[in-house]
């Protein structure tokens, strides 16, 4: 049934740091490369070296500008990927039981041998999440990588999704939210980990870390006063030559008092 | 939202002739024979073809037989359960009429309740998402429901009756597009709360993830047909109500005039149907700087 469970023993998750994101797209690649030979249908493309080349991809990195009054522009990439709702809407719209949520830790799954391909999970989800596999007929979604955390065949530290393990800037942290002294929970707590369009009550496990707040061109370094001054004052020759020099005509200094 | 030839037909010819089946479930001075047969023959030609139409779009039709299976939580799964048992009852009913001369009243009872239920649960299929506010309404569930009401008298030949619901149903219409075109803005949902990046100052999209179209922009963001809203808004409500409610009143009742009623209400209700997918503004498109 595509009841949604009341509760979950876990809550697996990312979190993405939207402050240390590069914006490099290599967990969009990692994340297609991973996950079209693995779980389920393959992710296919349509017309790759063709006009306007389409593909299932389940994780797509977009990009935005952030300008507040008086401050310069901020660009701030933003990886998107499902997000495992606790309260997931993509779930109970389903009419087949294709989709489920796993009581045990949390991942929002789509059976495709039983999807029918109708999509409305897809309209039911407000993140862009799912995609309908244009070659296949299914509806495909981060799987969290459940072919990845869970599998001893792997060396251990390759145990999390591709994502995370391939972000070459640290950006992405996979963990459980249902423990308080995980790492992503303590990342969400100390950095103000945010929830996308929370306003819907989807209730999202994936969490946002803003971006730190940056300095402005007027702000004075706090490091300023560790410095030695650059410009210093030259002594015996250098002294004596920068006299000389100085009575000379045609110094910059003397061409700007004489504008 | 993409406007899927196969779903509007689906929802203007199942709309009309379940609500055909709901006339002729409740009548009670039923015809029997022949004359039976003439209505219940255009009541399922319309409800089934509409709900085969429907199927056209899936992935996977193959698999169709699973969606009746989760009743509990999906409305689309309860959509299916429901026309089956309406159609099935409706068809023993019609049975009764036209080859034993028979009116069992209760099964066309529980049959007219089960034809405007499917209808129910369809405009629940698209009442129920918070991410297309346009829809997210219980108007959504009343416009479906009088149309098909309105289409099923009209069908049925009840012109007095159609008469007013007509003019009920186009008055739904314009209170359903009025509320619709500013239910986005009013749930709140923007690029700032999209990202969460909304209280540090404007935001905007500088790059979509890739340089083309992909699956979500194109099932999701249609811009191109919203440049005509308001006219086809005039050009639906004339062909949905005008044209069969000026036919009905001004003409003496004859089969060709009520076909040309017919064939004018259903082409505004397409128009309709069209409107309600073109002009809908999901939640995803905030994400492209688009709508």
């Amino acid at each position: 049934m595509t009841d949604l469970p009341t509760s979950t023993e876990k809550k697996l998750g990312l979190v993405i740091d939207l402050d240390t994101c590069v914006g490099c797209h290599a967990c969009v690649i990692s994340c297609k490369g991973w996950n079209t030979e693995n779980y389920g249908a393959p992710l296919s493309d349509q017309r790759p070296y063709g006009e306007e080349p389409m593909g299932t991809f389940l994780n797509r990195v977009h990009s935005y500008e952030v300008k507040a009054e008086g401050q310069v522009a901020q660009t701030v990439h933003f990886p998107k990927s499902c997000l495992h709702c606790e309260n997931a809407p993509c779930v109970t719209v389903c009419p087949t039981g294709a989709s489920y949520k796993r009581q045990e830790d949390g991942i929002v799954l789509v059976n495709e041998s039983s999807c029918i391909g109708c999509g409305l999970c897809a309209w039911a989800c407000p993140y862009g999440a799912r995609e309908l596999d244009q070659a296949e007929g299914v509806m495909k979604k981060c799987t969290l990588c459940v072919d990845r955390i869970y599998n001893e065949n792997l060396p251990e530290v390759d145990r999390e999704p591709a994502c995370v393990r391939t972000c070459p800037a640290g950006a992405r942290h996979f963990g459980d939210f249902a423990d308080p002294e995980s790492h992503v929970s303590k990342l969400t707590a100390e950095r103000g980990g945010m929830d996308l369009m929370p306003e819907l009550g989807t209730a999202p496990v994936n969490k946002y870390l803003p971006p730190r707040v940056k300095d402005s061109w007027d702000d004075e370094s706090v490091l300023a006063p560790f410095l030695e001054p650059v410009a210093q004052e030259p002594k015996g020759f250098m002294s004596w030559l920068d006299k000389q020099l100085s009575r000379l005509p045609g110094d910059v200094k003397e061409m700007e008092g004489a504008e | 939202m993409h406007p899927a030839a196969s779903v509007i037909v689906f929802t203007t010819l199942s709309g009309a002739g379940l609500g055909m089946l709901a006339w002729l479930g409740f009548d009670s001075t039923p015809s029997t024979g022949w004359g039976a047969f003439g209505y219940y023959f255009i009541a399922f030609a319309l409800a089934v073809g509409g709900l085969i139409s429907s199927t056209f779009h899936l992935g996977h039709p193959e698999r169709a037989m699973k969606a009746f299976t989760q009743w509990r939580t999906s409305w689309l799964s309860r959509e299916g359960v429901c026309a089956v048992l309406a159609l099935s009852i409706m068809g023993l009913y019609a049975a009764g009429l036209i080859f034993l001369g028979e009116a069992y009243a209760i099964l066309g009872w529980i049959g007219a309740i089960l034809s405007l239920g499917t209808v129910y649960t369809t405009s629940m299929i698209y009442g129920q998402l918070a991410t297309i506010p346009r829809w997210n309404t219980p108007f959504t569930s009343l416009l479906y429901l009088t149309f098909a009401i309105a289409g099923g008298a009209l069908l049925t030949g009840k012109v007095t009756i159609a008469l007013v619901l007509l003019v009920a149903a186009a008055f739904v219409q314009v209170i359903w597009w009025k509320k619709g075109d500013t239910a986005f803005a009013d749930r709140g949902s923007n690029l700032g709360t999209a990202t969460g990046l909304g209280d540090r100052g404007a935001v905007r999209s500088l790059a979509h993830p890739h340089t083309s179209p992909n699956y979500l922009m194109r099932e999701f963001i249609h811009i191109v047909g919203r440049k005509h809203a308001q006219k086809l808004r005039v050009i639906s409500l004339v062909l949905m109500a005008g044209v069969p409610v000026v036919l009905l009143a001004l003409f003496p009742v004859s089969h060709f005039i009520a076909l040309l009623a017919v064939l004018s209400h259903l082409a505004g209700v397409a128009t309709s149907r069209w409107l309600f997918f073109a002009e809908a503004e999901h939640t995803v498109g905030i994400y492209y700087g688009m709508r």
